[in-house]
């Protein structure tokens, strides 16, 4: 969790906002760190957290996770974390033995033209799960769906309809039914005007139509720094219920080996 | 995971039979201790050398067990094959076992081109024995009659450096000996053994993507590369070799047209082999022809499914062969993506402009200097084109170009 950020978004762990679509777009750059803090986040918030690790290891998280201050085997034995290590539960689609079949929210390798639907029940199951799941264990709050990385569906075959229609049925279900949150990564490549990259733009072009935040992270447009890691935009989409017109606003980055810090533009420690 | 902190319990410390002292400093860690690896000062990390040893401090100190490195391919494949053969001749001399996998040239081949390791000269001590009482015949030949200060110090002798050591150098103008080469254990996937099993699928992957994928789990599984695996054995490195996937020789059609049907067997097999890695001590090393990939988005997402990506960019046949400030190298390295696995921020090397030269005994990769403009030649053609403004500048009187190029 970085402090920074949290008082960027105006969210702490006591008071967060319910309803939301969050979507993270990184364009050839890394803004993964943004996700390891959403998770660590929502953990601290005592939220029932669905995490889609697609891209990397449980370890990979846990190891990040632990040094941010929460531990993920914890909170997945206590029951608030429903992890979906996809690189785990891939190898048994993609090279297929007689007799030992995969979990079934990934058979979409298998066959993409079949969309996404298995996936999105298990988003459901662990999600949804009405007071009946939690029994006698405590009372976690709003349901939230973390997606690490959504255009790796893309590598795998899957076509942009099928992702556009499995976010907007998690959208429905998640942030409008059970009034909880919706954290997405999309990655991208080139530039907008670049038609090589058509399935990503239109991907992140459909989210940010949906979504009440956006995070774009980008390298600096000057090039490589190594005291400035790249610039983040925050926008809100949707009018803050206050009335603050604060629309976008632009940062710069530096991760570190324990957080992130943002700064304004200018107003790097390297520099002043 | 990309490599595991704590695990099978300590295979017990090889001691070096060399050691001068018998200090030994007792390690009550439960870190693997694999010969030819090495944790990483960052974060713990089992690294492996690339057996390129300047691309190895490039990387942040080795190639991480679990990871896999790609090389996007010099427009000739000459040097992103030396690289691949740095990278094979390593894992022979650290004694890791190996999987080499192509579809154009026979793996033995690629086999029988590793470049031969440099020999130490490595004292060994002579044993310590009763002083002699009597010279023998042999001894009087032995003894130094000039420098007989030297007479008591231990005889040297060029062996084969132990593979205690991390990162070894290579002479590219030898090959490797036979005996060397043969001694370590390889795998061999060669496309052409394998035909194609034309089973129903609909999977985006291609069958050629396929059978390499099953038979790299097939040997991992087979041979005890799985970390969750509990081996009474000593525990091995599984080194990989990929070459030039993505051609046309696997059946991909990525390097031939513009809208390849097969857009996405490349990256799938990629995930796969990720998903692979992860779970076992192995490392890969792929090289891709990305020269011949006209969609950039598609070689992006290739590279982002892969941990490091560095590419490679040679002069030969260009006209930088010639340019002057390109003169002390053979091509230029770009790294594309450095990875951070198991922590949260990753260590870019210091400098992005890198060129690379391979000598006889050594690849090295260092910063791009140009060299200093020496040539007389310079000011004497700014003095030939001047004369035009020297005129117009005495007749506008303020102009201040002729005053650009002062000469003393």
């Amino acid at each position: 969790m970085f402090t920074e950020l949290n008082s960027i978004l105006n969210t702490s762990p006591d008071k967060i906002t319910q309803g939301e679509l969050i979507v993270i777009s990184e364009r050839r750059c890394d803004a993964s760190f943004l996700i390891h803090h959403f998770l660590s986040f929502y953990l601290r918030a005592r939220c029932k957290v669905c995490f889609l690790g697609l891209v990397q290891s449980f370890s990979h998280y846990s190891a990040v996770s632990q040094r941010l201050g929460v531990s993920l085997v914890q909170a997945k034995e206590k029951g608030q974390l429903v992890f979906l290590e996809g690189l785990q539960e891939s190898i048994a689609h993609l090279i297929p033995h007689e007799g030992k079949a995969g979990s079934d929210a990934l058979n979409f390798i298998r066959d993409p033209t079949r969309g996404l639907q298995s996936l999105f029940e298990l988003v459901r199951d662990s999600c949804g799960g009405p007071a009946a799941a939690l029994g006698p264990e405590e009372e976690w709050g709003a349901p939230v769906l973390l997606v690490d990385d959504l255009s790796v569906l893309l590598s795998l075959g899957v076509s942009v309809g099928a992702v556009l229609d499995f976010s907007h049925y998690c959208r429905a279900t998640v942030c409008s039914q059970l009034q909880g949150n919706v954290v997405t990564l999309v990655h991208c490549e080139e530039e907008e005007d670049d038609a090589d990259d058509e399935g990503a733009e239109q991907l992140l072009r459909g989210l940010t139509h949906q979504c009440t935040l956006t995070l774009q992270v980008q390298g600096l447009p000057t090039g490589y720094c190594r005291d400035i890691h790249g610039q983040m935009e925050v926008c809100w989409t949707r009018r803050q219920p206050d009335g603050q017109q604060r629309l976008k606003k632009l940062f710069q980055y530096k991760v570190y080996d324990k957080g992130a810090s943002f700064f304004a533009r200018g107003t790097s420690s390297a520099v002043l | 995971m990309a490599a595991p902190m704590s695990g099978v319990g300590n295979p017990g410390v090889k001691s070096s039979s060399f050691n001068s002292t018998s200090f030994q400093k007792k390690t009550r860690s439960k870190l693997l201790s694999i010969p030819g690896t090495r944790p990483s000062v960052q974060n713990g990390q089992l690294l492996v050398s690339t057996g390129v040893t300047s691309l190895d401090f490039l990387l942040g100190g080795g190639l991480a067990v679990g990871a896999v490195l790609l090389i996007e391919e010099d427009r000739y494949d000459s040097y992103s094959r030396m690289i691949l053969k740095y990278f094979l001749a390593e894992g022979v001399v650290c004694q890791h076992e190996l999987f080499l996998a192509s579809a154009q040239d026979s793996p033995d081949d690629i086999l029988k081109e590793l470049p031969s390791p440099i020999m130490d000269d490595v004292a060994i001590p002579k044993p310590m024995e009763q002083p002699r009482l009597s010279s023998d015949p042999q001894d009087s030949l032995e003894a130094m009659k000039i420098a007989w200060r030297y007479q008591n110090l231990p005889k040297v002798q060029s062996t084969l450096t132990s593979s205690s050591r991390f990162g070894h150098y290579y002479d590219v103008s030898k090959t490797m000996e036979a005996e060397i080469q043969q001694a370590a254990k390889c795998h061999r996937f060669y496309l052409p053994d394998h035909p194609n099993q034309t089973a129903p699928t609909h999977s985006p992957m291609l069958e050629s993507y396929s059978a390499l994928l099953k038979s790299l789990q097939e040997v991992i599984q087979k041979e005890g590369f799985e970390v969750a695996a509990s081996s009474s054995k000593s525990r091995n490195i599984l080194r990989i070799g990929l070459h030039s996937l993505g051609s046309s020789l696997w059946g991909d059609d990525l390097c031939c047209c513009d809208n390849p049907k097969h857009a996405h067997a490349l990256t799938t097999f990629l995930y796969g082999l990720r998903a692979l890695l992860r779970s076992s001590l192995a490392v890969a090393v792929v090289t891709v022809p990305s020269h011949l990939i006209q969609n950039r988005a598609l070689m992006g997402r290739i590279a982002k499914l892969c941990d490091t990506a560095i590419a490679l960019e040679s002069f030969k046949g260009s006209e930088m062969e010639t340019n002057p400030l390109y003169k002390d190298y053979h091509g230029l390295l770009h790294v594309r993506q450095v990875p951070h696995l198991n922590c949260l921020a990753s260590q870019f090397p210091d400098h992005r402009d890198l060129a690379f030269k391979l000598k006889r005994k050594q690849f090295s990769i260092e910063r791009l200097h140009l060299p200093p403009d020496l040539s007389e030649t310079v000011s004497r053609v700014s003095r030939v084109e001047l004369p035009g403004a020297a005129s117009t500048a005495s007749v506008c009187g303020l102009s201040t170009s002729a005053n650009k190029h002062l000469d003393f």
